[in-house]
């Protein structure tokens, strides 16, 4: 057998081209949409919207809300996203301070709860949900350990719970980030930090992910998991041996919410992604796993949420959130980052 | 005309026709050259002049390095990836001396087994041992115990999972090391009635020298470029590699993954050289009258070998069996009931099967185009004439990869090929940056692989094809490709099975359109989904393990075609 090398190159240049046609040759109309949403999640989203309109396609680019809200910030000059699904109230506010998005008030946007939309005209993000902050136990972990059930956040500051409990990075994950927000909130400025100085004793490791606590509780991991309450339910639905566990001073949380990025070149598709996000089809979609949601009258409860959670929610001031994202980041990196997993 | 002027002897020969011919070789020879700088050269010059630039690149000296060594949390990740680096090296090191030495010099049987088991961990990512150990010493791990409470996560978990990875690279070396060995120095020994330790250290590790310290450098590179095994199981504990992860994908601070990356080449670039050096005062050890060391049977040694060799293949084993039935039980600790729920990829991070069909894609073109192109340059600075100055910088520039770890390499094609004025801009996002960015990083290796298969052909080819006034590309076409079509099998599998396992420079560049599947075994685990993570490592495992299975019976087949020159 003589195998020509020619050949070799004439067939490897007809592959290369062939396959950079096929990326070329995309469908009708792509929107690149930038998300935050739990992978498991998208493939049911996409579909929902592919039902109205099959001739839009959606490209996901997915991380934690951290990783997306830096992405955005640094493609600001050079934006590659369309539109933003499913990424923390906060940074969508964020996004609005440094003018990258684009207002647009989508049809049907006045029939959801005021609190969800941007009170400017015509709104520049629209909210989707509210995800709450939880902490899973394992029972049959905690007890191996000797752990009493915590009741509070104060409680997880007690030596017990040494090297029991692992939150997500505020820098990467927005579950850490409305954790942060909401103890500041809570406790005061400096009650905040001197509560995280001593969390910070106790924690194992800070993740990159805010459903890794979780689900590192759900594997035996470790006993103790900052996370938030929707994925505590998916792996308490999975049979994980978990408690979900409302802090009794209030839990943080922050909204899901979208938007249209300004400067992209597929203006109507994008409005017709905000026009279904809005819709009561796409909040019931919203309820499969989130409490609440932003149109009224659709929640109903979900299964294997904790009891009181949505009593629980402070009265978040997305504001201060918003404003002092970056300083309250810089700040928590100088005091614990040398914890953190990679990323 | 500069080229001709360097040039001499180039002149030589029937000169109507071979004037044609040479500046068809030149031209070969400027296409690889310009190759090679757009691949390799010019993205690491971008990356080094961004590490002095701010956001909005003006010039700044040293000031990012400034604040990198005002920052603990960054500077301490050189002592702890030197600390991890060192440690692990030594451990290998010695186990692979050991094994290799079990392999060539006692009688222990099943040796051709223990030597194809040894390489296991090559056909995996770096990032799977560190799965396998959350599930083995994590705290529901079933050998936590071994670990007397300390943690897997951090400094112990990064060592293990670099041992595992790295033990095939540096018994590879070892083996072909103790190979070489002259049996008469050892019946010299004898005859003195030196001890068996004394000629151990006499005669055998004075022999195997030079490979011992080839291996530590190998070793050491590997383990400080990896990223793999410090993303998933190293923790709290920072090295300079996920630093790099760190900077550029959490914080987007492109200046500061460009100083990291300055400060993780330097020791790769270093070892590299001292290991350049070390190797050129090498002098051949057999001489035309060695004969060919031949073990005689030891019982107490070879049983010791064996035990051995079996404990460390067996924990090579456990490591990737570990994966493998990880990735089938449903929800582990709480359910051991086995099934294929966690392959359904569709539902989680990273990309779903799209991700694993991108694999093959790179890894199939990689190996395709790799093969290709090292190949003809490697023949162009072996066998072209003229252009003798050209072809003494391509081989240089051909050995560069080899010191350039793999994140630095990928941050340096963002600042390259993401640049709106680049006019390749356009490959940006797409497969063929992976593909290119795949073959410049393992394209050392490849090279020598077919500088040293060229070099076995006599020079004597060239010279009757040209005084029978063939042109060199039939030469080329008819000899030198058929000769060389082992050393062209070994280049496109090992481009092949690294395109699949590699994370690090890829990492950088991938874009929703080109998923892989080593990434995706990435961004699973960093979820929190380890089991999915597990069962994407393992179809990674099966592809390549596919391709060796593939390789071994073709490459037997063409053998017996091409190849039967070489036997009488």
């Amino acid at each position: 057998m003589k195998i020509d090398i020619s050949k070799y190159a004439s067939g490897v240049a007809a592959l290369a081209i062939a396959s950079g046609l096929a990326v070329n040759a995309a469908s009708a109309e792509t929107l690149t949409v930038y998300t935050a949403v739990e992978a498991e999640d998208l493939a049911k989203y996409a579909a929902a919207f592919n039902a109205h309109h099959p001739d839009i396609e959606i490209k996901w680019v997915r991380d934690s809300t951290g990783i997306v809200t830096a992405k955005l910030l640094a493609e600001k000059d050079n934006p590659q996203a369309d539109v933003v699904w499913g990424l923390a109230g906060t940074s969508l506010i964020l996004l609005k301070g440094e003018g990258m998005l684009e207002p647009y008030a989508p049809k049907g946007v006045k029939d959801l709860d005021a609190k969800f939309v941007d009170s400017a005209t015509p709104p520049s993000w629209v909210g989707m949900d509210a995800w709450v902050a939880s902490v899973c136990v394992n029972i049959p972990e905690a007890e191996a350990a000797g752990l009493p059930m915590p009741a509070s956040w104060k409680d997880l500051t007690k030596p017990v719970y040494k090297g029991h409990v692992i939150m997500p990075n505020p820098a990467s994950s927005g579950t850490g980030f409305l954790d942060v927000s909401s103890w500041l909130q809570m406790f005061g400025e400096e009650g905040g930090w001197s509560y995280m100085d001593g969390l910070h004793d106790n924690i194992a490791r800070y993740t990159h992910s805010g459903s890794k606590p979780c689900k590192l509780a759900a594997a035996g991991e470790i006993p103790i998991g900052v996370s938030f309450a929707f994925r505590g339910a998916k792996s308490k639905a999975a049979g994980a041996p978990l408690e979900i566990i409302v802090p009794s001073e209030g839990v943080g949380w922050d909204m899901e919410a979208a938007a249209i990025v300004k400067g992209t070149d597929a203006m109507g598709a994008a409005q017709k992604l905000m026009d279904f996000i809005v819709t009561k089809e796409a909040n019931e979609m919203y309820n499969a796993g989130y409490a609440v949601v932003a149109y009224p009258g659709v929640a109903k409860p979900v299964e294997h949420f904790p009891e009181g959670l949505v009593d629980a929610m402070i009265d978040n001031d997305f504001d201060f959130a918003a404003k002092n994202r970056k300083s309250i980041l810089a700040e928590w990196q100088k005091r614990y980052d040398s914890k953190s997993e990679a990323k | 005309m500069t080229d001709a002027a360097l040039t001499p002897g180039a002149t030589s020969g029937p000169r109507a026709r071979f004037d044609s011919e040479a500046w068809v070789m030149r031209g070969g020879i400027a296409i690889a050259g310009i190759f090679l700088i757009v691949a390799v050269i010019l993205p690491l010059y971008a990356m080094l002049s961004k590490s002095f630039e701010d956001k909005d690149g003006a010039f700044v000296g040293l000031t990012n390095y400034a604040t990198y060594f005002d920052t603990p949390s960054l500077s301490y990740s050189i002592s702890n990836s030197l600390t991890v680096s060192i440690v692990a090296t030594v451990i290998v090191i010695s186990l692979a001396f050991a094994y290799a030495y079990a392999i060539t010099r006692t009688c222990m049987p099943f040796k051709g087994f223990f030597r194809l088991v040894a390489l296991v961990p090559i056909l995996a990512p770096s990032l799977l041992p560190g799965i396998s150990f959350i599930y083995m010493f994590g705290k529901k791990g079933f050998m936590r115990d071994l670990l007397l409470g300390e943690p897997i996560y951090g400094f112990i978990g990064i060592v293990l999972g670099s041992s595992f990875w790295t033990f095939p690279h540096a018994l590879l070396i070892m083996i072909t090391a103790l190979s070489l060995s002259d049996a008469r120095l050892y019946e010299a020994a004898e005859a003195l009635r030196a001890s068996r330790l004394r000629t151990f250290f006499t005669v055998t590790l004075p022999g195997a020298k030079y490979g011992v310290i080839s291996a530590i450098f190998v070793v050491f590179t590997l383990v400080i470029t990896d990223f793999g095994v410090p993303k998933v199981i190293g923790g709290q504990y920072s090295v300079l590699a996920t630093d790099i992860y760190k900077q550029v994908i959490g914080q987007q601070n492109f200046q500061m993954g460009a100083v990291v990356s300055v400060m993780l080449l330097i020791p790769a670039v270093l070892a590299f050289g001292v290991d350049r050096l070390v190797q050129r005062r090498q002098v051949a050890l057999l001489s035309a009258r060695a004969v060919p060391y031949e073990p005689k049977p030891a019982r107490g040694r070879d049983i010791g070998a064996l035990v051995f060799c079996t404990v460390m293949a067996g924990m090579l084993l456990l490591v990737l069996g570990v994966a493998a039935y990880a990735s089938l039980v449903k929800f582990w600790p709480y359910n051991l009931e086995l099934g294929l729920t966690h392959y359904n990829f569709e539902i989680m991070d990273g990309g779903g099967w799209g991700a694993w069909f991108n694999s093959m894609k790179l890894a199939a073109l990689t190996a395709l185009i790799g093969t290709t192109m090292i190949f003809t340059v490697a023949y162009l600075v072996e066998k072209g004439q003229g252009a003798r100055f050209g072809r003494v910088v391509i081989q240089a520039m051909a050995m560069v990869p080899l010191a350039v770890p793999g994140m630095v390499l990928g941050l340096a094609y963002i600042f390259f090929f993401n640049n709106p004025s680049n006019p390749l801009n356009g490959i940006y996002a797409t497969l063929a940056i992976l593909v290119l960015s795949t073959v410049a990083h393992f394209y050392t290796v490849a090279h020598l692989t077919a500088v040293t298969a060229l070099k076995q052909i006599d020079g004597e080819f060239e010279s009757v094809s040209s005084s029978l006034k063939v042109p060199f590309w039939i030469t080329f076409r008819r000899v030198t490709v058929p000769v060389c079509q082992p050393a062209l099998f070994s280049m496109a599998v090992y481009l092949f099975m690294n395109a699949m396992t590699t994370v690090s420079a890829v990492v950088f560049l991938y874009s929703p359109d080109t998923n892989l599947a080593s990434v995706a075994v990435m961004n699973m685990d960093d979820a929190g989904d380890i089991a999915p993570a597990a069962a994407m490592a393992m179809m990674i495992v099966y592809t390549n393990l596919t391709v060796v299975l593939i390789y071994g019976v073709v490459s037997r087949v063409v053998e017996k075609r091409t190849q039967a020159w070489r036997r009488r």
